[in-house]
């Protein structure tokens, strides 16, 4: 029956059409995940890490009397390197409460100051040493402990502290006394690591990635346009030629870690490259990135017209002049683009710098690339593995920094492909 | 020696040979090349023969010190050392100053002296070495000079030398790691048998400190290792593999070019996002939420579970599935499209029955460089995955794998005789053919793809 | 036929090959001084790749092997001791497309003289440039903007730039690869004229698809058919009074 057929083609018809509008669900729930996934992450690290920025300070006032500190007033700088400021940091504190006198209630009294107070007083007898017998008014940084309580309390959220009864009772009266601040943690971008979290900072990592992708930048830049260049313009495609290319890609693909195994067996135990350092992790980095920059620059080669390269060998320019003065100044915005790139990946990269030793503890911001040092991300591998709570939203924080880099360099390349764009038409 | 004044001695010797060709050729008339040529010719021949005097620096200590040190220190103590390299590099160590000298232990005092006296007499011996091989360079080219010389080709000739040379690099490194590889794994072998680390389903490498304590073998039966990358590694596909492959289809065949132009970078996020960031995630956040979730159920997990680490390296390989695949898809010829469209097809139709089928290749050598990039990826098993390398399917228990085995038995102090060290480089091997093959696979595919295409 | 003038090029039964094919057959020419030469003919007929043979511009193209003698004043030019770079300085080129460099227009003039170390300062190279872009009849378009890109000039201005950028190293004979062809007629005519004006210090050899073109511009006209050179003489005999029946069939229009 004609009539019979007509429905059940209409009824095929229907179900094919909400398969296909199935299908196109299915694809913006795709993307959603991915959005969603991506979010979250950032979302989480965030909110993790926004009030590291933040550091829970007390203002007191110190006495820099010269029995306590155990110097004259004429001390040389190697004597107040030996001062003892813990000593006046301790008075100041017992002396807000004179009722605790029992030497364990003072030892939990002070566990609410920071080990940073005794440096920062150490600091003001440096830059002050005429204030050496008298009185100072000083902000210092509280301990890690009170900073998570009080941030969170100021936050209206309640956490699970360290800080017993007492502790809290002795932190409200200096609340009440309005002792108590919270103020931006400038320590955090200029300070090297510490075992203490309210005094740990990423100075000393940035400093060393910082080293570490200059090294890189110096290896990997000349030696990836060079190879670039010898493959674009002069090899012959020969045997040779085709393993040379092979290899680039394959090398691209390559797991970081088989590249801290490289490091290791040969940069550091066979050419002697000096452990934990910058100069080594930016060898090893170099040679991660050496791929992406030949890759990028030789297709930025491949976009100059070969009108040009006539243009030039008319004019009685040889080859290399044609490619030194003509062909790489119009493909330099794709090699610097791919560069960049390159040089953000290595910024990121983690594994073969654990594998080189830049994994060590270092207290000091480095002062040269062969200084021991370490680099951001492989602080943010200690500070995650770290058991201390306080290195939680300081993990957070030092990812923050690290992704703003990396928005900061993605960016870059992204205008000079534009800027290149625009003069190009 | 200071390896700045060496450097600065270097580039100083090379100006100054420079700017004499360049003087000197200056006011000839009928020059065949121009002076700054000339100049360039003067320097780089200068330059270059001290580079390449300058590169045993790289090779001697050891070469000549080391030896030296070593033998006279075993020699005139008629001990014998269990780990020298062990004991060569505290004694570099103490020399450089990065530890505190031994108050106690004479005879490594000694030698720290002799390794100093030795090294000095190295460096200076190689600086000279190289500031005569510069002058005898700079001799050979003022001697050549002349108003035909064709300086202009010679530099010409030079540089095309350093182009070649600096593109045989990659392929050292290429050559390095495999030597390196090969290497150390043959040591590994000499000491476990090779069908142990192949087969066995024990690893616990940790090694007893003194032969006689108990369990002081350590086990290097790889197989639990393996097992556990495959599993999160298959996670990881089981995340990456649907959302990456539907986004790719919805923002190549509906899309619009607006919300390709924001969804495209936005993906691209994902894979620039540093591996140590999601490890942190991993630990930090999903592993608890998944433990949680299964207290929910009654189930019980472990707070290193493969799934957290799986399901965070999934949305880490998302872009990889879906980028690449958003380009073969979009490779496919319109035409075929409108056929399949014409027929009356819908459009979900035309996609399954008609574009899939023809971009399959590609996006079959997406899906295996996306499983390379799984099994490659180190930081995110590292801090979520932990190291008890349990032999299991259960996604809930904790696994380890090859990466995180090879970073943590590498990072900090070790002594390059243990088997422990050693295997990182057999698991090392392990990996780098793994991923090599498929990745030769992969490109094999997209290359017969586009050449269906071209 | 103008007897006086000595020829400058000689090629003598030139053959090209491109790997196993044989692009030209035996050509031999005689190129006079300061006179214009056309080569005309069918596209695809060869007369491209001789006039590339006569810089040696195919050397560029892998696999092309050339057999035969060109000779400049006399001299092989395929000789191995001759310097490509020399030859090039002394045989300049034009392309079909406008190819100016990406740089400013003073740039694309300066660079010959520049990397052939021929101005002994500043302002002996601004005196060359001006020179040319005023020889090429640009100067006073330009004038203004030495230091623009040469990107932002008219199509039939950036021809005329690659003239002037040629003629800034003085060469001997100039070479013209259908130097019109992508230019509209007032710029083609803008060219000739300029043609005309540089043949009293250069000579000039042009590759033309238009016969009008070379009609009006050449003293001396060669004709190539499917690699060979059918046909050579002054242009007035070669358009009136051809020899060869393939040179007739082609002007009076009957092919290409």
């Amino acid at each position: 029956m004609p009539d019979q057929n007509l429905i059940q083609q209409q009824k095929r018809d229907r179900r094919r059409m909400f398969a296909d509008m199935r299908f196109r669900a299915y694809g913006i729930l795709g993307l959603m995940i991915a959005g969603g996934a991506l979010l979250f992450l950032l979302g989480n690290i965030f909110t993790t890490g926004y009030d590291a920025f933040r550091q829970t300070v007390i203002t007191m006032e110190f006495n820099l009397n010269t029995d306590d500190l155990g110097i004259s007033q004429t001390a040389s700088v190697e004597a107040i390197q030996q001062a003892n400021t813990l000593k006046v940091a301790k008075q100041a504190l017992y002396a807000l409460f004179p009722e605790v006198s029992k030497s364990k209630d003072k030892r939990n009294l002070y566990k609410l100051i920071s080990l940073g107070a005794e440096h920062d007083i150490r600091n003001q007898l440096f830059n002050h040493p005429e204030s050496i017998g008298s009185k100072v008014t000083l902000t210092v940084p509280m301990s890690s402990d009170v900073d998570q309580f009080y941030k969170a309390s100021q936050r209206g959220e309640e956490i699970k502290s360290r800080l017993d009864q007492q502790q809290q009772q002795w932190l409200q009266t200096l609340i009440n006394k309005k002792m108590v601040t919270v103020k931006f943690n400038s320590d955090f971008f200029t300070r090297a690591d510490s075992r203490y979290p309210e005094i740990a900072g990423i100075g000393g990592a940035v400093v060393g990635s910082i080293y570490t992708l200059m090294i890189c930048l110096l290896i990997s830049f000349p030696l990836g346009v060079a190879a670039a260049i010898y493959l674009e313009e002069f090899s012959r495609d020969s045997f040779i030629t085709r393993i040379v290319e092979a290899n680039i890609n394959n090398l691209a693909a390559v797991p970081s870690v088989i590249f801290g195994l490289l490091g290791l067996a040969v940069i550091l135990n066979t050419f002697n490259a000096p452990r934990s350092t910058p100069l080594a992790g930016g060898i090893v980095l170099a040679l991660m990135t050496l791929p992406t920059i030949i890759i990028a620059c030789r297709s930025a080669i491949k976009t100059v017209p070969p009108s040009i390269r006539e243009a030039g060998m008319a004019m009685g320019a040889s080859k290399i002049q044609v490619v030194f003065h003509h062909v790489m100044p119009a493909a330099m915005s794709g090699t610097l683009t791919g560069t960049i790139i390159g040089l953000a990946q290595a910024l990121g990269e983690t594994a073969p710098l654990l594998m080189i030793g830049m994994v060590a503890f270092i207290a000091n911001v480095p002062g040269t690339p062969t200084d021991p040092a370490t680099a951001l991300p492989v602080q943010i591998y200690l500070w995650a593995e770290s058991a201390e709570r306080g290195f939680v939203e300081k993990t957070a924080a030092a990812i923050m920094v690290i992704i703003v880099f990396l928005i900061v360099m993605n960016l870059l390349a992204v205008l000079i492909r534009n800027k290149t764009r625009i003069s190009n038409k | 020696m200071n390896s700045i004044v060496i450097l600065i001695t270097a580039i100083c010797l090379t100006l100054m040979s420079g700017f004499f060709g360049w003087q000197r050729s200056k006011n000839i008339h009928n020059l065949r090349s121009r002076p700054i040529y000339h100049g360039m010719n003067h320097g780089l021949k200068v330059a270059l023969p001290m580079m390449m005097t300058a590169s045993i620096w790289l090779i001697s200590d050891n070469l000549i010190i080391k030896p030296t040190v070593m033998s006279d220190l075993t020699h005139n103590n008629q001990i014998t050392l269990a780990d020298p390299d062990f004991h060569y590099l505290q004694i570099v160590q103490i020399a450089d100053g990065l530890i505190k000298e031994n108050a106690f232990n004479a005879t490594i005092n000694k030698a720290v002296e002799h390794y100093r006296v030795t090294k000095q007499n190295t460096d200076s011996a190689i600086f000279w070495m190289m500031i005569i091989a510069g002058l005898l360079g700079f001799r050979g080219v003022t001697k050549k000079f002349h108003r035909n010389t064709p300086a202009r080709e010679q530099v010409e000739r030079i540089i095309k030398l350093l182009l070649a040379a600096s593109s045989g690099v990659a392929v050292l490194t290429t050559a390095g790691i495999v030597l390196a590889l090969l290497f150390e794994t043959l040591r590994f072998f000499n000491q476990v048998p090779f069908t142990e680390f192949l087969f066995g389903t024990h690893w616990s490498p940790q090694m007893a400190i003194r032969a006689d304590q108990v369990g002081s073998s350590g086990a290097f039966g790889a197989l639990p290792l393996f097992a556990g990358t495959l599993l999160i590694a298959l996670i990881a596909m089981a995340v990456a593999v649907p959302v990456g492959l539907y986004s790719a289809i919805y923002l190549s065949e509906y899309a619009q070019p607006k919300i390709r132009v924001v969804a495209k970078p936005a993906l691209e996020i994902l894979a620039g996002i540093p591996t140590v960031v999601y490890g942190f995630f991993a630990a930090l956040t999903v592993a608890p939420l998944i433990v949680d979730l299964c207290e929910h159920f009654g189930i019980s997990a472990s707070s290193e579970s493969a799934l957290a680490a799986g399901l965070v390296m999934g949305v880490m390989i998302i872009p990889f599935v879906s980028s690449l695949s958003e380009d073969v898809i979009s490779a496919v010829p319109q035409s075929l499209r409108d056929g399949s469209l014409a027929m009356g097809a819908t459009k979900a139709e035309t996609i399954v029955k008609v574009v899939l089928p023809s971009a399959l290749p590609g996006i079959v050598s997406a899906l295996l460089l996306a499983f390379s990039r799984a099994i490659g990826e180190t930081m995110i098993v590292v801090m979520a995955a932990g190291l008890a390398a349990n032999m299991t399917a259960n996604p809930l228990e904790s696994v380890t794998t090859i990466t995180a085995q090879i970073v943590t038995t590498l990072v900090g102090d070790q002594s390059f005789d243990s088997p422990k060290t050693l295997s990182a480089f057999a698991l090392g091997l392990t990996l780098f053919c793994f991923t090599l093959m498929l990745n030769i696979i992969a490109l094999r595919v997209v290359r017969k793809y586009r050449e269906q295409y071209a | 036929m103008n007897n006086n003038a000595n020829p400058v090029m000689r090629a003598d039964s030139v053959n090209v090959f491109y790997g196993k094919t044989q692009a030209l057959h035996d050509v031999s020419i005689d190129i006079k001084q300061q006179q214009i030469t056309a080569l005309i003919g069918p596209s695809g007929c060869g007369k491209s790749t001789f006039l590339r043979c006569l810089n040696r511009m195919n050397d560029v193209i892998e696999n092309c092997t050339i057999t035969g003698q060109i000779t400049l004043n006399k001299e092989d030019i395929y000789a191995p001791s001759v310097d490509i770079v020399a030859l090039r300085r002394k045989i300049g080129m034009v392309f079909q497309k406008p190819n100016p460099f990406p740089k400013s227009i003073f740039d694309n003039i300066a660079y010959g003289p520049r990397i052939h170390g021929m101005a002994k300062d500043k302002d002996d190279l601004e005196e060359i440039v001006t020179n040319s872009l005023d020889k090429a009849g640009l100067f006073n378009e330009v004038k203004d903007r030495l230091h623009n890109s040469a990107l932002g000039l008219s199509g039939g201005q950036q021809q005329r730039l690659c003239i002037a950028r040629a003629i800034a190293i003085n060469p001997e004979v100039l070479l013209m690869d259908e130097p019109c062809s992508a230019l509209d007629p007032i710029a083609t005519n803008h060219v000739e004229e300029l043609m005309w004006e540089l043949k009293a210090n250069y000579t000039i050899i042009i590759v033309t698809h238009s016969m009008q073109q070379a009609a009006r511009v050449s003293q001396q006209t060669g004709f190539f058919h499917m690699g060979s050179l059918v046909e050579v003489g002054r242009t007035e005999q070669i358009f009136q009074n051809p020899v060869d029946k393939r040179t007739r069939d082609y002007i009076t229009g009957r092919f290409g």
